[in-house]
């Protein structure tokens, strides 16, 4: 009943959409936005690390990142074949979106869960 | 006080010419007339060689499809006034061989239909002598949006993914397999949720959703196939996590 | 002319018409799709930088402090500015296309599309002002 993977790539790319989509505007706001311009105070290094140290909050992060770059990944090879008409580069694209969204994943899971002090 | 438009029509006569060519008409401009009424004024008055389809004139058989000003349309249900000063661009649906000046050729849709199988499969048909198979409004409605394809090919015309990716089963095949799908009568589902997941099926479409916008009929084949997507999703995890008794 | 006769669906008459790698911009309805693929660049990029802002976190104080001055910037400003655009449009285009793939039905009949829109925005304003809550407090 197995038909590929792409029914498991649909799905990274539906829920990375769903989260983008709902978090991805204030969070982009306050950090590349207001924080920057000095509209709002961004959070002292104890609190953000504070944050971060909590299981719950490395989780979010973990997925607030993985997802999304997924999201990009699923979406960016259908416009690379669409947009450019480069479908015979199928495997270096499948290749180089999903294995960058996998790495960007692998670079987070390490630095939350191995690097936070 | 406009007196006359002017149509820009694709010729295409394969015996005479290697690639089509436009060729322009002055047609009488009335206020009540659709690009079909201007269309048969050239056929009857100025240049009875044009080629083109149409049949019922009112949007129901859905043979009069072309490209109005680059917009697929029906030719029957596409006003002058709403084109005008003009001119009128009239081309052959697009994404479709041209046969022959505005006539396009079918085949790949057809053969695509076939293949979802659009009409009620059972695995045992009920004898006579049990009656008629019964419907509420509650079944008919889950159906009744899919089952108003015209079959006039808007849609595919107007698919960017069915222009570039020749092997795409396209929206409106999608739409009628959803059709029978979510008939209470069919038990085909499973097969046809088989023959869609594969190359040129539902995960080809990328949801431009310009399919839904130009069907004259509100189908909403962009809906159909995202909910095709999410049944094949949660059917692919379902045959992940359970074993096969359990479903 | 030997062997059975083979019919293909290729007739060399027909016209088939080129589709050019620029169809995208017949249209403003195809342009604004690509727009919103595109968008999916900038939903890669903010990953990307709360990817940073964690591992500066997680570096020290002085790298958290480095990053918070590097994206004052008005290079970065700006950057981050045309991400938020297009961030923006693809909250918009997907929270309202969102009710295409569920359809929702409530006492044998289909919840319009609109009121699904409807809680699909108040759910990003509640989950947004629960974000800016949590950030500020510090």
């Amino acid at each position: 009943m197995r038909r590929g993977i792409t029914p498991l790539l649909w799905t990274l790319f539906s829920t990375g959409g769903t989260l983008a989509a709902f978090l991805f505007p204030v969070h982009l706001f306050l950090t590349g936005v207001a924080f920057p311009l000095g509209w709002l105070e961004p959070p002292s290094y104890e609190f953000a690390l504070g944050l971060l140290r909590h299981p719950l909050t490395r989780l979010y992060f973990l997925v607030l990142i993985a997802l999304p770059l997924f999201h990009w990944a699923h979406r960016f090879r259908y416009t690379l074949y669409d947009g450019l008409k480069i479908k015979h580069l199928t495997l270096l694209i499948v290749v180089f979106t999903y294995g960058a969204a996998l790495a960007g994943s692998l670079a987070a899971a390490y630095t939350l869960f191995w690097c936070v002090p | 006080m406009t007196e006359t438009v002017t149509l820009e029509v694709t010729r295409y006569r394969p015996e005479q010419e290697a690639e089509p060519t436009t060729q322009t008409y002055e047609v009488p401009f009335r206020k009540d007339w659709v690009v079909l009424d201007a269309l048969n004024y050239v056929k009857d008055r100025l240049d009875g060689t044009l080629s083109y389809r149409w049949s019922c004139r009112m949007g129901v058989c859905g043979s009069c499809g072309m490209m109005v000003n680059g917009e697929p349309k029906l030719t029957c249900a596409a006003f002058l006034t709403d084109s005008l000063p003009g001119p009128i661009r009239v081309e052959p649906l697009q994404f479709f061989p041209i046969i022959r000046d505005l006539v396009v050729d079918l085949t790949d849709f057809l053969k695509k239909l076939k293949r979802v199988k659009p009409w009620l499969v059972r695995e045992k048909e009920k004898p006579l002598a049990e009656g008629e198979y019964r419907q509420t409004p509650e079944e008919l409605d889950l159906y009744q949006q899919f089952s108003m394809c015209i079959n006039c090919m808007l849609c595919y015309a107007a698919c960017p993914v069915y222009g570039l990716e020749p092997s795409f089963i396209g929206p409106a095949a999608i739409a009628l397999a959803q059709r029978y799908n979510l008939d209470s009568r069919d038990q085909a589902a499973p097969e046809r949720m088989e023959i869609l997941a594969e190359h040129g099926g539902i995960w080809e479409c990328t949801f431009v959703g310009e399919c839904t916008k130009v069907c004259p009929k509100n189908v909403d084949p962009a809906g159909a196939i995202q909910q095709y997507k999410l049944a094949s999703a949660t059917d692919w995890f379902k045959s992940l996590l359970l074993p096969r008794g359990a479903r | 002319m030997s062997g059975p006769v083979r019919y293909t669906l290729h007739h060399p008459k027909w016209y088939r018409r080129p589709v050019s790698v620029w169809w995208w911009l017949e249209s403003w309805r195809y342009a604004k799709f690509v727009l919103r693929e595109l968008t999916s660049l900038a939903v890669a990029w903010f990953a990307l930088l709360a990817l940073w802002k964690v591992r500066a976190i997680a570096t020290g104080p002085e790298a958290y402090a480095a990053f918070l001055t590097r994206l004052q910037s008005p290079f970065w400003v700006g950057v981050n500015a045309v991400a938020l655009v297009f961030v923006l449009y693809h909250t918009v285009t997907w929270l309202n296309l969102a009710p295409k793939a569920m359809v929702v039905r409530v006492g044998g009949e289909r919840v319009p599309d609109r009121v699904i829109q409807g809680m699909n925005y108040l759910l990003w304003a509640a989950v947004s002002a629960a974000a800016l809550w949590v950030l500020e407090r510090g």
